[in-house]
């Protein structure tokens, strides 16, 4: 399968590349890892006039805290940086979790988290995660930068927010409240497919109470959905079987599944439930993330 | 557009369109056949090859992506006439039947051992988890590429 013809620009600054995709218009694509992009071109399902390369854009490869635990991923930091982070392993247990079930390993080698954001796949595992950190996306356009929460960023499927000569240059997961606790299960048919579902939990704990609580769902609705109400019902409490209950069935509650190869609606819905109740007994079992 | 970019350690400037596959830049303008294209959808990883130090599927990266670039194909995987320890295990523990995946499965096995001379055989497992032998010889492939890690300490 071959791309529809485009023209190819690498630019080398990313004011340059702000200023080919503003004479590009709509009809312009930014490619950073590709892994998601290639396939949709390949396909035909996209066909752009113009692919911006920012690969050779300096400086985007970072993942990084500041002083205060703020955590930042540029656009060309990949997977497989993420999952053989030391930083995030030993401050990020969501993140932590979820980088070693994107794709599959020579997948990771080459893509983004920044892209996977902004491809705004339902089933893409990110989202939920970023989503669940209560993260955000800095957007540098002609103007300067702005931020976008993640709860903003994604308008649809495969659609957000960016305007068409802005570029995504960097995620952002805000410091933690307290100590991090969190996970993301993944339920796949194999290595490398879409999720049949997923689900991230990210807690900010003190001492046994829950500060902060956040539960995002993969694969079971036309976007990645934010189970609010399930969070809601840890915030201000501690982990018990009672407060675990009431969270798992929330968020099958707030679940869309749809019926297909995968499974049946009912299926993902339990499975919702079983993966929130399986992280937070995870959680409450097990010592807290260094506050970060 | 004209791109440069060193396979197997040759430097080569083709003109190429922005839309070919790094894939068919190594079959078909450059002769280099041991890469396989297989399903053309990032699931088989019989296109496995580097760029520059980490192992890519090559049907999901555009040539012009290589542009500056250094490449690693099969070909280049043997010393001059003697045979990369990978291949040495492969050919030992007949890690291969019909062939088809078995350039990209050695090409992430050299990776792999470059990083982590003593896998377990879960993280060979793990570490080819993106590539099909459809033949179904894992088991053999997993073998091999242990073989290759045991040679390569001496045992």
């Amino acid at each position: 399968m071959y791309p529809s013809r485009f023209r190819y620009e690498a630019p080398h600054t990313v004011a340059e590349a702000i200023r080919l995709l503003a004479a590009g218009g709509d009809n312009a694509k930014v490619l950073a890892g590709g892994q998601s992009l290639v396939p949709l071109m390949k396909l035909r399902f996209a066909a752009p006039e113009l692919v911006v390369d920012i690969n050779n854009l300096p400086g985007l490869s970072y993942h990084r805290a500041d002083p205060d635990g703020t955590l930042r991923i540029g656009a060309l930091c990949r997977h497989a940086d993420l999952e053989r982070s030391a930083l995030l392993a030993g401050t990020q247990p969501t993140m932590a979790a979820a980088a070693p079930l994107i794709a599959d390993p020579i997948v990771r080698n080459r893509g983004t988290l920044v892209g996977s954001l902004c491809h705004a796949d339902p089933q893409g595992d990110w989202a939920s995660v970023v989503l669940s950190l209560g993260g955000s996306v800095v957007a540098e356009g002609p103007d300067g930068r702005r931020s976008i929460p993640m709860t903003d960023f994604v308008t649809g499927p495969f659609q957000n927010l960016l305007a068409p000569d802005e570029i995504a240059v960097e995620a952002v997961i805000p410091a933690a409240q307290g100590e991090r606790r969190g996970g993301y299960l993944k339920l796949e048919r194999r290595v490398g497919d879409f999720a049949t579902v997923g689900v991230a939990v990210s807690l900010e704990t003190a001492g046994e109470v829950v500060r902060r609580a956040g539960i995002a769902l993969t694969g079971v609705g036309a976007s990645t959905i934010a189970a609010s109400a399930a969070a809601a019902a840890l915030t201000g409490h501690s982990l018990t079987a009672e407060s675990i209950a009431a969270a798992a069935s929330a968020a099958a509650e707030a679940a869309r599944p749809r019926t297909d190869h995968r499974g049946s609606a009912e299926y993902k819905r339990h499975m919702v439930a079983t993966f929130v109740e399986r992280i937070l007994t995870r959680c409450s079992a097990e010592p807290a993330e260094r506050a970060a | 557009m004209k791109v440069t970019l060193t396979v197997n350690g040759t430097e080569y400037a083709r003109d190429v369109e922005p839309r070919l596959l790094l894939i068919h830049l190594l079959r078909d303008e450059l002769g280099l056949t041991g890469s396989h294209w297989g399903c053309d959808t990032s699931n088989c990883g019989a296109c496995v090859v580097w760029l520059d130090d980490t192992p890519v599927k090559s049907c999901t990266v555009l040539a012009v992506m290589a542009d500056g670039h250094r490449v690693l194909t099969v070909e280049g995987l043997a010393n001059g006439a003697s045979l990369d320890p990978v291949q040495q295990g492969f050919a030992h523990c007949h890690g291969l039947q019909c062939g088809f995946c078995t350039p990209g499965m050695m090409l992430t096995a050299r990776w792999l051992l470059n990083n982590n001379p003593h896998p377990s055989s879960y993280q060979v497992r793990e570490a080819i988890s993106g590539q099909v032998c459809r033949c179904t010889g894992y088991e053999n492939i997993v073998k091999a590429v242990l073989w290759a890690a045991e040679y390569e300490a001496g045992g």
